[in-house]
């Protein structure tokens, strides 16, 4: 049968390119990995990881670098920025699902898929310009006078506002974040069954009681990974902070002050590195970075996997 | 008050701050879009697009060289990554649907698509700029096709799976191989949903400015040079904008409009074709 056997090669050869296509992502995946670690490898040997990790110090004078003060500054920045967006987001998702009328639901929906569409630079440069100023003047000051004078949180809300620091840069990832939480948020609650939401209204709760107790806790697994893919963004977010967080390799206790994350660390001194060991620690410093959000969207993935199995069921 | 009229009240205010954060959200997209516009419209002079940088100091500067460079940085990363993403996802949806392998490198890419574009940027310097001795446009496109191949690739196999299965066999039915089956009818019944995933996918790296920070680098000359650092709008913005000079805050403006319209445009039209296509 020589004719299909000649079809067979052909198609043997597609399913090949093919497969060979697909596995792209696999060896970038390893790529970097490797890539990373062997970029590194001198500053690995010379700080070793513990140390590395620990250390404040982040001084390219005497080469001495460590990563305590930009890690710090990352899980600052993306933890304010995770409780300003949630309760939004979740409060949209609500909207939309359970209070909007038919004809609102479509435009709110594009509208916060077009929040999720904006490039971070222009988060980045709109915070600059016209978010920090307002910062400055109007919101910080106003901060500091109320909450500012209470004791123990007052500390956090020290020093000169000057709108570079890291609440201005919390605010804006707070907004890039809000449209992946409330979007995978709204499709969960969607796939409630309206059954269970009769019953409930049946008994007579209130349509609040209903979200609280029958929707969220129906819902939870894709609410969590929606989270858990907002943090993962937020950690690797990187033009919308750089311009607003100065760059400053300290370890501070007043949300007024500059500080810096491993993103931004990376955007201002990549190019500037002139000594090996310099370069190789700020390889070391994406290295973290990359283990640390793949973790994070690993365990995103694994909630939506398991919200997504529970429901088809 | 009656424990009825509480549950009430707490159900109207929790209600009421629910539609607050709706158009709270609202708020900042036309806070943001509308400074975009109002600062960008006046940046928008014909000497933006037709001159090249001048000095700091002199007028009649523009963007020409930053224009050129992402239009060919950007084409170069959708020749690269659009069809590995495409023939990835035939792979996961067609010869390998349902088995293990194809679901791991799903997952991958849901990851992958999520990744710090940052690391990518500092990834292909490792490979392509730090090997070569300089800075590179290749590099740059590289950068953000590796940004494109998972994007593209799970919205591949997802649109290739819509195709209901009963089509392919009536195709085996008359004798097809399974590579004609694809390419005459697989893809053929997903060919929008592929298109519109390919400009989605455009949409999403043309805003990049990372990867690009340490790979294509910047050129605040007119270079169509591949090979050498060639300029792009969003490195541009980074420099102009952090800079202190009033015309290149100005400028910067200008090319946050384009990008931001032009990325608008296209994400608003990938909608559009989904919900005609698919309603």
């Amino acid at each position: 049968m020589p004719i299909i056997s000649k079809k067979n090669s052909v198609d043997s050869i597609f399913s090949l390119i093919t497969g060979v296509a697909s596995s792209v992502v696999v060896v970038l995946i390893i790529g970097i990995l490797v890539v990373l670690l062997r970029e590194s490898s001198l500053a690995i040997s010379r700080f070793g990881v513990i140390h590395f990790l620990l250390s404040t110090d982040w001084n390219p004078v005497k080469e001495s670098f460590g990563a305590a003060s930009t890690i710090f500054g990352t899980f600052v920045t993306t933890s304010l920025a995770l409780l300003i967006a949630i309760p939004l987001a979740l409060g949209i998702a609500i909207f939309v699902t359970e209070i909007a009328p038919d004809f609102m639901k479509g435009p709110i929906g594009i509208a916060i898929e077009l929040l999720a569409a904006i490039p971070s630079i222009i988060y980045g440069m709109w915070g600059l310009f016209t978010l920090a100023p307002i910062m400055s003047k109007y919101i910080e000051p106003a901060l500091q006078k109320t909450v500012g004078a209470l004791p123990l949180i007052g500390i956090l809300f020290s020093g000169t506002p000057m709108g570079i620091d890291i609440l201005t840069a919390s605010v804006i990832l707070s907004i890039m974040i809000i449209p992946f939480t409330a979007s995978i948020s709204r499709d969960s609650f969607n796939l409630t069954p309206s059954v269970v939401k009769e019953s409930a209204y049946a008994i007579g709760a209130t349509k609040w009681e209903v979200v609280k107790n029958v929707v969220l806790p129906y819902s939870k697994l894709g609410v969590y990974g929606g989270v858990a893919l907002s943090l993962g963004r937020a950690l690797g977010e990187t033009m919308a902070v750089a311009f607003v967080l100065g760059n400053n390799h300290q370890i501070t206790t007043s949300l007024f002050d500059a500080a810096a994350t491993i993103t931004v660390t990376l955007a201002n001194e990549f190019t500037e590195a002139d000594k090996d060991l310099y370069l190789s620690s700020l390889f070391y410093l994406a290295l973290v970075l990359f283990i640390i959000s793949f973790i994070v969207l690993a365990i995103a993935k694994f909630f939506l996997l398991k919200a997504e199995r529970r429901y088809s069921r | 008050m009656n424990v009825e009229q509480k549950r009430k009240a707490e159900s109207i205010l929790a209600l009421a701050l629910s539609t607050l954060a709706a158009f709270s959200g609202l708020f900042w997209l036309v806070f943001i879009l509308g400074d975009v516009l109002v600062h960008g419209i006046g940046a928008l002079t014909p000497a933006l697009f037709l001159n090249d940088p001048t000095p700091p100091g002199v007028v009649g500067g523009g963007l020409r060289n930053a224009f050129v460079g992402q239009l060919m940085i950007t084409a170069f990363a959708t020749l690269i990554g659009v069809p590995i993403g495409i023939l990835g996802g035939t792979f996961l949806a067609e010869y390998a649907r349902g088995t293990r392998t194809a679901r791991a490198i799903s997952v991958l890419s849901d990851i992958m698509v999520s990744v710090p574009s940052i690391v990518v940027g500092t990834f292909i310097y490792a490979i392509m700029v730090k090997t070569v001795g300089h800075f590179n446009g290749w590099a740059g496109a590289v950068a953000l096709a590796v940004i494109m191949i998972p994007v593209v690739l799970r919205t591949t196999e997802d649109m290739l799976s819509l195709v209901p299965w009963t089509l392919r066999e009536a195709a085996f039915a008359l004798g097809a191989p399974y590579y004609r089956v694809i390419i005459e009818v697989v893809y053929r019944g997903a060919a929008t949903g592929i298109f519109t995933g390919v400009l989605l996918s455009i949409a999403r790296v043309a805003g990049e400015t990372a990867p690009l920070l340490f790979t294509s680098f910047n050129n605040s000359f007119f270079s169509t040079d591949m090979r050498g650092p060639v300029a792009s709008l969003t490195a541009t913005i980074f420099q102009y904008a952090m800079g202190p000079y009033e015309e290149w805050h100005m400028q910067a403006w200008g090319a946050a409009f384009i990008i931001t319209v032009f990325i608008l445009l296209i994400t608003i039209a990938g909608r559009l074709i989904i919900k005609w296509r698919y309603k």
